[in-house]
């Protein structure tokens, strides 16, 4: 796995006390993050999420994700209960290689994917070499 | 919730109990010709439940379309899920992380009651996949008039 300078670190210890006053469960979601020329791609998966209840930020170089999910009630009666419903909260550090200006993400089917384009910066470009 | 790690903060009796339930499931689950809990024939976690006239199963299969699943009733009480997930296309790129899980995968389970098969709805929204499945006349609870003299 290459952990190299674009994705930093992911914060463990920000897993702090306002977004689980709520009294749910919260889980991590799975994620899979993969690097292109352009940008960082970013998948994760938050099945029962509605669009209007994800929250994607960032701030303080740090990219938040936080979606909500309301419980689907059938306490009673229950033949199988195999998981449990609640919400998805994880937290990346990004590097300043990211241009945070043009950040998007869009909520398909229970996946969450985030595009973070790189800085023209740190953007390869190929330079044409002239031959006489 | 099986696509999601989760983390233990909190109540901790809940979560103890929660592990408890995840152990359980795990070694309750068929074993593999290796002698080892076979996980791949649990997947998708389901939960399940009923009321008088209709049990109702649900399970979490984010990024997927009813096109790739097939759900069908056989033999009046035995559910199968079968299906595919496809990994996203890409050409090419480094991956950082790899976490969620792509692949084919099957699932029967043995409902309490017959229900009727002919009438059983599949609906997926937001990656969570709803069956809706009426039970037969025969498994329908049926009030009895008593009769005073």
């Amino acid at each position: 796995m290459a952990e190299n300078s674009i994705v930093k670190t992911e914060k463990k210890a920000d897993l702090t006390a306002p977004e689980f006053t709520r009294g749910t469960v919260t889980f991590t979601p799975r994620v899979d993050i993969i690097e292109t020329a352009e940008e960082l791609l970013l998948f994760a998966d938050v099945p029962g999420v509605k669009s209007e209840d994800v929250d994607v930020r960032f701030e303080n170089g740090e990219l938040i994700l936080h979606g909500r999910c309301n419980p689907r009630g059938h306490a009673a009666n229950s033949l199988l209960n195999e998981y449990e419903v609640g919400d998805f909260y994880r937290v990346f550090a990004l590097s300043e290689s990211i241009d945070a200006e043009k950040i998007g993400a869009e909520l398909k089917q229970g996946v969450l994917t985030v595009h973070l384009p790189k800085a023209a910066a740190v953007k390869p470009r190929k330079i044409t070499v002239q031959g006489n | 919730m099986q696509v999601s790690r989760w983390e233990p903060f909190g109540n901790m009796w809940k979560e103890m109990s929660r592990l408890q339930r995840e152990m359980n499931r795990l070694f309750s689950s068929p074993v593999g010709s290796d002698g080892w809990p076979s996980l791949a024939g649990s997947f998708p976690a389901l939960n399940i439940w009923q009321d008088e006239g209709t049990v109702y199963a649900e399970a979490e299969l984010p990024g997927m379309e009813l096109n790739d699943l097939e759900i069908f009733v056989t033999g009046g009480n035995q559910l199968t899920i079968k299906g595919e997930r496809k990994a996203p296309k890409l050409d090419k790129g480094t991956w950082h992380r790899q976490e969620r899980g792509f692949g084919s995968f099957a699932r029967v389970v043995n409902l309490p009651v017959d229900v009727n098969a002919e009438r059983v709805e599949a609906r997926l929204a937001n990656g969570v996949l709803t069956i809706t499945m009426p039970k037969s006349e025969a498994a329908k609870p049926r009030k009895i008039v008593v009769k005073a003299e």
